[in-house]
């Protein structure tokens, strides 16, 4: 792999671990499943296909945010407000 | 004005684990359980960064009454901008009988110890509901409070606040210092990323104990017994339209 794109693979991996502890299907289900996802491409060696592989990534970063918030955010909404109809 | 923010943040069971009762019913099963933030709480401190960013204060500091483990809270409040923590040590059976007076009493006494303009807090915390501190908080000080916010934006020595009321919205103009409490829609908290939380690390985090605050946490109340709220009843399935309206009948709601 280049080498300043394996820093970027990894911190990717890092941060995606780290956000898949509050995972609903479990932090294990989200492990494997992670695992899995990064060892399909282990053998690219494309720096462009690895930076679009990258993107991907941060992309699903950003959907688990927007997943947990809304959990959240639909959570109290039910539990502490009256429903509006 | 000394532009600095106290946020206060309580650690709470997380929101979506499932509660059990202790079987001698004396509280809840805490031991060994997720615990975070409480959600309020951290649109509290995403508050407090947003008027940071805007250069509106000078400095946010993060506030936590209870034992070692609230640490963790004040480290995910750092994560999220805030510049430095408090935590006030609480812990056994002080800790369990800890509630909105005692930490209202330290909050105020902090508030004045660290010439606080702002304090921003939770409107209410997941585990026990109160929705007191805040009010309290701005009743021990004599501060105007301004609750249920869902909108906030200062105005030279004055914040304005739009409320959350059962008719509507309300909208109200305070001087600070001030109380002020968060509603759900005041903010999308933003999440600690790995990296801020590394960042968080280097923030100091000092340790007080309430005695140091001239504080006194005997508490006025007794919990007698906590219960699981009553099952629900399973439903019936009827064949017809004509069985439902019997069934109703029969119940009296027809």
């Amino acid at each position: 792999m280049a080498n300043p794109l394996k820093g970027e693979v990894i911190r990717l991996y890092k941060t995606l671990l780290y956000l898949g502890r509050e995972y609903p299907k479990g932090a294990a289900y989200f492990r494997g499943r992670l695992k899995c996802a990064f060892m399909k491409h282990k053998d690219e060696t494309d720096p462009e296909k690895i930076r679009q592989l990258v993107a991907r990534g941060d992309h699903v970063i950003k959907e688990l945010e927007a997943l947990y918030f809304l959990r959240k955010y639909r959570a109290m909404k039910k539990r502490y407000y009256e429903p509006e109809n | 004005m000394s532009g600095r923010v106290l946020v206060g943040v309580k650690r709470v069971i997380d929101y979506a684990v499932k509660i059990r009762v202790k079987p001698d019913n004396s509280g809840v099963v805490t031991d060994g359980v997720k615990h975070s933030m409480n959600p309020f709480c951290e649109i509290a401190v995403e508050e407090a960064v947003k008027l940071k960013e805007k250069k509106l204060i000078k400095e946010v500091v993060a506030v936590s009454c209870g034992p070692q483990q609230s640490q963790e809270t004040i480290r995910t409040a750092l994560a999220m901008g805030a510049d430095r923590g408090i935590h006030v040590e609480v812990s056994g059976k002080d800790y369990e009988t800890l509630g909105p007076l005692q930490v209202s009493k330290i909050l105020a006494a902090l508030a004045k110890k660290e010439d606080a303009q702002l304090i921003i807090l939770g409107k209410q915390a997941i585990d026990d509901d109160c929705n007191q501190t805040g009010q309290m908080t701005a009743a021990l000080l004599d501060w105007p409070q301004g609750t249920f916010a869902s909108e906030v934006s200062m105005d030279g020595a004055q914040v304005k606040v739009v409320r959350e009321i059962d008719g509507g919205l309300e909208t109200i103009k305070i001087n600070t210092p001030a109380v002020l409490t968060a509603d759900l829609r005041l903010n999308t908290p933003r999440y600690a990323t790995l990296p801020n939380i590394m960042k968080a690390k280097k923030k100091k985090i000092a340790n007080v104990k309430p005695a140091d605050l001239g504080v006194d946490l005997t508490s006025r109340l007794e919990v007698l017994r906590v219960d699981e709220p009553p099952q629900r009843q399973a439903g019936m399935k009827v064949e017809t339209v004509e069985d439902l309206v019997e069934k109703l009948r029969d119940t009296g709601m027809v």
